[in-house]
């Protein structure tokens, strides 16, 4: 019965706001440690926050919502290397590859750093910038809470080594928004918050020409990868819903007994899209919301009885999807999955039972 | 007990080797040592969750003629979907908590949390589940290691202690008792004044 009690109160002081109990993951055998400063990942120029000339920049065509923050991404491969894009919906980076991804709210707050070891395992960190924007330190692997102002509530949540791998060890490839699809130069002109075409920016052309990526298809280079969909609007919605949360629902994943697609395939889209519809498309959902009718994953013409929709608005953070790194609902998203469910399903897609 | 039971193995193993065939021989030994095997997990599994307190949760509680106790007959499969909880009482003083009658429902400072159908139900319990999303569960404190945090009064913080081979033995027990379909109601935010069912 003590043993109980204890249980329970210790079960409540977490519940009030102490660290949650989180294992980091185990680093690789004989992997060196991880630099302690993020300018000696090599990210930068020796002596200033100047990204290296050689480091490639990329902006993936549906990118993450995380609140609204500003974001930069760099890929680095070792000298004489080169990603083997023979299957094109998960390259295979030579060991050494290293990728970073910044986060701003006006000033960098935090970079996110992925490395392929010796062993062919990858390896996560992520970096807090200090106040003067100078470097970054290595963040605890239990992650922590900054305060930041611009950031919703004021408190910036650092994620835990297990948060990285709730997403990038949960598909075919860890490295999520370099791939044929997301790198494609028939970029969709609706995806929310997407950087614009930029010649700083890496394509999968640009990437072939300067060998980067070798063994990628030529029919893939000839007529570059898209959503295949019916209409504009649900080539933005599924390629939203591949983003932001493909990484976890799909087939090949650790939730894959859950029956919900939604990776979009560069090598077959019209595969791809047609699987993630039936997995949609008046399929039932487990989850059950308290104050909704709502008992379908999708059911065209109403978004209020389709989950997938409440779930992106809900204000509950129990309930909300993505359950990690969303604090704020992203309207634009809502606004074009709404769009899709009212105005372009009824008339795009047979109604299934 | 595991050595004594593989000499056993081995003892039995020997005394029909003459007569079998190395490869049927083979076959028959691996069939033995898997069919024990899983046994023993089911076993441990079982001896694990009877002492470390799931069912004080997981399994409904009703008034007895010695006072409150687990309903069996309703065994692991988390917080009835027919009991309807009104809004919990509001904390006063050093009161943090509540709970109901049939220690299913909890209500605290992270809001009403209901406990989970641990059965093999594949649409309302663990059906569906891996062993991965299991350990993965009790290893990250999220659903499938992935989804919300599962909340208090569950204590991720003690049982992220387990081994993987004790958590496997949960897991093959769990997937061993009877299927009870139990749609458990989604946890209710901090705050929330609707109650569940409003």
């Amino acid at each position: 019965m003590t043993a109980r009690v204890a249980i329970i109160a210790a079960a409540l002081v977490a519940a009030i706001g102490a660290a949650p109990a989180v294992v980091g993951a185990p680093a690789a055998a004989g992997a060196p440690e991880l630099p302690h400063r993020l300018s000696d990942t090599g990210l930068f120029m020796p002596g200033t926050t100047t990204v290296r000339a050689g480091h490639i920049a990329f902006s993936p065509q549906y990118p993450l919502w995380s609140d609204g923050t500003g974001k930069r991404r760099w890929i680095a491969l070792p000298p004489g290397t080169s990603i083997d894009a023979a299957r094109p919906d998960a390259w295979e980076f030579p060991v050494g590859t290293r990728l970073w991804k910044e986060f701003s709210y006006g000033r960098a707050v935090e970079t996110r750093y992925i490395e392929r070891l010796a062993d062919g395992s990858w390896r996560f960190a992520t970096y807090v910038w200090n106040a003067q924007g100078t470097d970054a330190e290595l963040a605890p692997p239990r992650g922590t809470v900054l305060a930041v102002a611009a950031a919703p509530g004021g408190r910036y949540a650092i994620p835990a080594q297990f948060d990285c791998l709730a997403c990038h060890d949960g598909g075919a490839t860890p490295v999520l928004g370099f791939s044929a699809l997301q790198l494609s130069p028939d970029r969709d002109p609706l995806a929310p918050h997407a950087d614009t075409k930029a010649p700083q920016f890496a394509d999968l052309r640009s990437l072939a020409e300067r060998g980067v990526i070798r063994n990628l298809p030529q029919r893939l280079l000839d007529s570059p990868p898209r959503v295949a969909a019916k209409s504009p609007t649900a080539r933005a919605a599924l390629g939203y819903l591949h983003g932001n949360c493909g990484h976890c629902h799909n087939d090949v994943g650790a939730l894959a007994s859950i029956d919900l697609a939604l990776l979009q395939h560069a090598a077959a889209p019209g595969e791809s899209a047609e699987r993630t519809m039936k997995s949609l498309l008046g399929h039932s959902s487990r989850f059950r919301p308290h104050d909704a009718a709502a008992s379908k994953r999708l059911v065209a013409g109403s978004d209020e009885d389709s989950v997938l929709a409440v779930r992106m608005k809900t204000a509950n953070p129990m309930a909300r999807m993505p359950p990690l790194g969303v604090k704020v609902a992203d309207s634009e998203a809502i606004a074009l999955i709404e769009r899709w469910i009212k105005t372009d399903l009824p008339t795009t897609e047979e109604k299934r039972p | 007990m595991k050595r004594k039971t593989a000499r056993s193995i081995i003892r039995t193993a020997m005394t029909f080797a003459v007569p079998l065939s190395v490869p049927a021989l083979s076959l028959a030994f691996s069939a033995q040592v898997q069919a024990q095997t899983t046994a023993e997990k089911i076993a441990r599994g079982k001896y694990i969750v009877s002492t470390s307190g799931c069912h004080d949760c997981h399994t409904p509680w009703k008034m007895g003629p010695n006072g409150p106790a687990p309903d069996m007959t309703r065994t692991l499969s988390g917080h009835p979907q027919d009991f309807k909880v009104p809004p919990p009482p509001k904390p006063e003083g050093p009161w943090i908590a509540a709970f109901a009658a049939t220690n299913t429902a909890w209500a605290g400072p992270w809001g009403v949390s209901f406990t989970a159908n641990l059965t093999p139900d594949p649409e309302t319990g663990l059906g569906k589940w891996t062993q991965r999303n299991f350990i993965e569960t009790i290893r990250t404190g999220r659903h499938m290691g992935r989804g919300r945090e599962v909340l208090p009064p569950m204590p991720i913080m003690v049982y992220n202690h387990f081994t993987d081979a004790d958590l496997e033995s949960i897991f093959s027990y769990l997937q061993s008792i009877p299927a009870i379909r139990n749609r458990v109601p989604e946890p209710l935010p901090p705050g929330d004044a609707v109650a569940q069912g409003k």
